[in-house]
């Protein structure tokens, strides 16, 4: 190939990334730049304004969802973490068959819809007489984090050596001693990328919280789908903004820093 | 032995919350009010206003995701070849939209397509005629397609990334032209990707109800949209139950095709 054929090649790829890109964040741009637009109106810019921000924050309403989400996010990330991570352990010291059986189970809620996800959780919690409410949507978030830490931990697990394990408790280390000592340390990135994973996956439910909270508890996804239906306010904008920058954040932080540590 | 107590909590959980879950909609769609047995919830999809729903849903979502496959598998390739790491950052640029709220992405989209919106606006700006862009099939598929590229995008780029470049340059040393290597090396090498990706896309759009509702206003109903109002209007659970059942048929068979072609789980996005 000669070389100006290449860099003809190397245009048109550049200008299709840059078109793609475009389309991905264009809508999200327009979306930051109108939290700060001072005309309620979409078509027309007013002029520069925080005042959508400091009405966002004023709002009791917004202010309880956040409350709610962040403290959903936390638990739930934190309880999936524990629970998942002790499975993680013991699937993979089990042996094939009821290993792939547990795995199985820990697909299901990743392939299956979400609305069915969703549903069947609702059908289960009005069917033991589980009211709906911060609880439900707990649990529901629980289950759906515990796959993700799951599946974070177990690659990590593979990868340390059942030798160091045991040599640790053939100098005399209990086994509990020893898995803090030896394993931990080595899965320890990967019990906090998908501690950070299942917080990020919580934070960004709808979905499955829609089917789950009742009418008396909102989560940020939940209010903002029931304010847009009522036609959009530009605080909505502005807390779009804040949510995209902290999942920016979240995810940056996720992505690039357990990695950096151990190449 | 003693590692499996660890396991108990998971598995107590998982029984509680996904396995027993999924048998009561099992149960509500194949019984009546009275607890007897029917199929009536089953067959009530074949009606005209149900089927008519699920045929609308098939489409947009099928058509939605024909178009993520072929925007999203020269992008992948583009991104392989510039032979930058998985964990770099121009790769992580065209993957987080995927970790981002879809409902935010959704109402990015009715910002710029609604009539008084941004789109709109530039139209009339450029004094050019306004279109009716909301509230459209059109606008719904835009919708899914914007929510679900990333999830096209990254299956294929991993398996993209598994194809060693000396395949590649063989096909060339014996003469393959582009198209060539295109048709008989690397599609051949990426259909665990191609087929992750395609359900990836395919089971979320067919049964989204956020998106008809925000991009198609109230008059074009997805079968989403008809399972949730039988839930959360509180009308009829059992009829509910019965029309996920079918929607569940349809997602175990991507299922299906997944583990047929994907044994390794080389495509997945995880």
């Amino acid at each position: 190939m000669t070389r100006l054929k290449r860099s003809i090649r190397r245009i048109w790829q550049d200008f299709y990334l840059a078109i793609i890109m475009i389309f991905l964040y264009a809508p999200i741009a327009t979306m930051i730049v109108l939290s700060f637009n001072s005309s309620k109106s979409r078509n027309q810019w007013g002029g520069f304004t925080w005042s959508w921000y400091t009405q966002m924050f004023a709002s009791r309403n917004i202010m309880d969802a956040l409350h709610n989400t962040l403290l959903i996010a936390f638990l739930s990330a934190l309880i999936a973490t524990l629970i998942g991570t002790a499975a993680s352990i013991a699937i993979n010291s089990m042996k094939q068959v009821p290993k792939t059986i547990l795995m199985g189970i820990t697909n299901i809620p990743m392939l299956n819809a979400d609305i069915v996800t969703g549903i069947s959780l609702m059908l289960a919690f009005l069917a033991f007489g589980i009211s709906l409410g911060f609880r439900t949507v707990l649990i529901a978030h629980i289950t759906f984090n515990i796959p993700y830490v799951i599946l974070s931990v177990m690659p990590k697990l593979k990868q340390t050596s059942r030798s160091t394990y045991e040599a640790a408790m053939d100098l005399g280390a209990g086994p509990v001693y020893a898995f803090f000592k030896v394993v931990f340390p080595d899965i320890l990135p990967g019990v906090l990328s998908g501690f950070l994973l299942a917080f990020t996956m919580s934070l960004d439910d709808f979905i499955i919280t829609h089917f789950t909270r009742g009418a008396g508890i909102n989560t940020l996804s939940t209010l903002i789908y029931s304010e847009v239906r009522r036609g959009i306010k530009p605080s909505m904008y502005a807390l779009s903004s804040v949510i995209f920058v902290v999942v920016l954040a979240l995810l940056l932080i996720s992505n690039f820093a357990p990695k950096k540590k151990h190449s | 032995m003693s590692k499996k107590i660890l396991s108990w909590p998971y598995v107590l959980w998982m029984t509680g919350f996904i396995l027993i879950p999924l048998a009561l909609i099992v149960y509500y769609g194949l019984t009546d009010k009275s607890g007897a047995f029917t199929l009536a919830n089953v067959i009530a999809i074949t009606t005209a206003e149900h089927s008519k729903a699920l045929w609308l849903s098939l489409a947009l979502s099928f058509g939605s995701t024909v178009i993520c496959l072929l925007l999203a598998y020269p992008l992948a390739m583009i991104l392989r070849n510039r032979g930058v790491g998985q964990n770099s950052f121009i790769v992580f640029i065209f993957i987080l939209p995927m970790w981002m709220n879809f409902l935010l992405r959704t109402l990015a989209w009715q910002t710029l397509l609604e009539k008084n919106g941004v789109i709109n606006a530039i139209l009339s700006m450029l004094h050019l005629p306004t279109q009716s862009l909301i509230n459209t099939s059109g606008a719904i598929i835009l919708g899914m397609v914007y929510n679900f590229l990333p999830f096209m995008v990254l299956p294929i780029y991993n398996v993209l990334c598994k194809i060693d470049d000396d395949t590649i340059n063989a096909a060339r040393d014996l003469g393959a032209n582009f198209w060539q290597t295109l048709l008989w090396v690397w599609i051949p090498l990426s259909v665990p990707g191609v087929i992750s990706g395609i359900t990836m896309v395919f089971v979320p759009a067919l049964t989204t109800f956020v998106i008809s509702s925000l991009l198609g206003g109230s008059k074009i109903l997805l079968i989403g949209n008809v399972i949730e109002q039988e839930f959360t209007k509180g009308s009829n659970w059992h009829l509910g139950s019965g029309l996920s059942l079918v929607l569940m048929v349809f997602i175990l068979i991507s299922m299906a095709i997944v583990a047929k072609y994907d044994k390794n789980g080389e495509g997945s996005g995880f």
